[in-house]
């Protein structure tokens, strides 16, 4: 029975993805949805064994992937950086806060067409949208880490008469890193946003290009196909964020407890 | 190590002179520490006992160098502890600080947190690892050097704690309710451990807690304090011969110092 529920999720999850799209294709039957609006799930499976037969493919595929993991990295050199200077010097951070909670809240998709001018239409808007997108999680995740260490750590430190260096680096540091990860993961899928949406706006490479292109050609099977695509790069990289905690914080509450169900 | 009530200046480890002290807290001015004076002496087990707001902990807190009196001198193997507003980094290395919680960094196996104040003073690696087993060793953790706090249980993190206070060799090991979060059997085991550690490095040692029996069990003299402001009560020997066994719990010599200490606790309130 135990061995049963634990394997549930390996059965019981293909299973309802299977059934999802099977009332999609009794839909699109019953209701003869047209093929312009939603196609059936036969007509989006040929088109993707089409796209990726097809060697332009995996050009977009890198493109996008550099868009997305270039402007994610910048995101965790400035997000952890600034994160960390803003978590120690605390009279900064109260001055840059109203900045900080502004920025934030400024829908800053609509930014990508002043990117666009500024930076033009090759990668390097798209890279700056992911940027941008990704380092708020991780810079207010950074500044929570730094934070939060525990008073008792903290006097041990003072105990040990360490400098401020010294603090930040066995201390401060590591006691973020679990929050850094959970920014990072929310992060790395608003980058994959960021570079996408950049490329449907402007530019001619990309899978969100492809997204566009193939829907002005009333190509929307196509359109689902790459879509379908992104989902599938979208899910390789988030895994590779949580994956990233087992080694970076082995000794962290979640890791352990994961490894204990294993 | 027995204590010897001639003891001259030079014998001294830790001095307190005229030792008060006052916080602010909503504006208002509270005396937390007044009129104490004390000489403890090179070796010696020194017991804090008192009721909660008595200020032993704060007394602790002021030796540590973690609060810096609002007046008075605090001396440690003759050199003041601060000079202006910067602790003495050649009295600090002398202290060694054991807290309530273990606060084991969790990111840092065993070994590592043990040595982290080697670390700090920049001893390479291999010197660090080698004496963090030497002290895991001497504090009954042996083969757990490798492994995360996490996996420890209570008592042996705190017994982690203890080695880390002691990695740097200091003459003097400052307590502040060591045990107070273990349960009473692991309590009573960790005090036994503690004197045969105490007599193995030979250091001084100021423990604080609010247990009367452990204070008659572990001291060579109790510190009774008294609450609000926390002055010093009560001076008293407590003279049992070392190694002691738990069972010197159930003399009558034992038994009617606990009394005592208890009597005069009650009349405090």
């Amino acid at each position: 029975m135990r061995m049963l529920r634990r394997n549930a999720n390996w059965i019981a999850t293909p299973l309802l993805l299977a059934a999802l799209i099977w009332i999609w294709d009794i839909y699109v039957q019953a209701f003869e949805v047209s093929p312009l609006v939603l196609p059936r799930p036969v007509e989006v499976w040929e088109s993707k064994q089409q796209l990726l037969t097809d060697p332009r493919t995996l050009n977009h595929v890198w493109t996008t992937l550099y868009e997305t993991l270039a402007g994610f990295a910048i995101a965790i050199l400035v997000g952890v950086g600034l994160g960390a200077v803003l978590g120690k010097v605390r009279w900064l951070e109260r001055t840059l806060n109203p900045f900080i909670v502004g920025l934030q809240v400024m829908p800053k998709i609509a930014l990508v067409p002043l990117f666009i001018i500024w930076f033009g239409f090759g990668p390097t808007s798209k890279i700056v949208m992911a940027a941008v997108l990704a380092f708020f999680p991780i810079m207010t995740n950074t500044i929570l880490g730094i934070k939060s260490v525990d008073r008792g750590h903290r006097d041990v430190m003072i105990s040990l008469n360490a400098t401020r260096w010294q603090s930040f680096r066995d201390m401060e540091l590591p006691n973020a890193l679990p929050y850094i990860l959970t920014g990072m993961e929310v992060g790395i899928v608003l980058a994959i946003i960021g570079a996408i949406v950049g490329e449907y706006l402007g530019g001619s490479t990309g899978l969100g290009y492809l997204a566009v292109a193939t829907l002005n050609a009333f190509d929307v099977q196509g359109m689902f196909a790459v879509i379908g695509l992104l989902t599938i790069i979208g899910f390789i990289l988030y895994f590779a964020v949580v994956m990233l905690r087992r080694f970076v914080t082995p000794w962290h509450e979640a890791v352990l407890v994961t490894r204990q169900q294993d | 190590m027995n204590t010897r009530p001639d003891a001259t200046v030079a014998d001294t480890e830790i001095l307190l002179a005229n030792l008060e002290h006052r916080y602010a807290t909503d504006g208002q001015d509270v005396l937390a520490l007044t009129g104490i004076d004390l000489a403890i002496r090179k070796g010696e087990f020194v017991v804090l006992l008192g009721p909660s707001g008595c200020g032993k902990t704060t007394m602790l807190r002021i030796m540590a160098g973690l609060i810096r009196p609002s007046s008075g001198v605090v001396r440690i193997g003759g050199r003041p502890l601060w000079n202006n507003n910067v602790r003495d980094d050649q009295a600090v290395k002398e202290l060694g600080v054991v807290f309530q919680d273990a606060n084991l960094f969790p990111w840092m196996t065993i070994e590592d947190n043990i040595s982290l104040p080697l670390k700090l003073r920049n001893v390479p690696r291999p010197a660090r690892h080698e004496k963090a087993s030497r002290l895991a060793q001497l504090v009954g953790i042996g083969g757990f050097e490798k492994r995360w706090p996490r996996e420890l249980s209570g008592g042996m993190r705190q017994r982690a704690a203890i080695a880390r206070a002691l990695s740097l060799d200091p003459g003097i090991l400052l307590m502040d309710e060591p045990f107070g979060a273990l349960d009473a059997m692991t309590r009573d085991n960790m005090n036994v451990e503690l004197q045969r550690i105490w007599m193995a490095t030979n250091c001084t040692i100021v423990l604080v807690t609010h247990s009367i029996s452990e204070a008659v069990f572990l001291a060579d003299r109790i510190l009774l304090l008294s609450p609000r402001p926390g002055r010093m009560d009560t001076l008293l020997e407590v003279g049992f011969g070392r190694p002691r066994d738990l069972y010197v719990q159930g003399s009558a010599e034992f038994q009617t110092i606990v009394a005592e200490l208890r009597k005069r606790l009650d009349a405090m309130h």
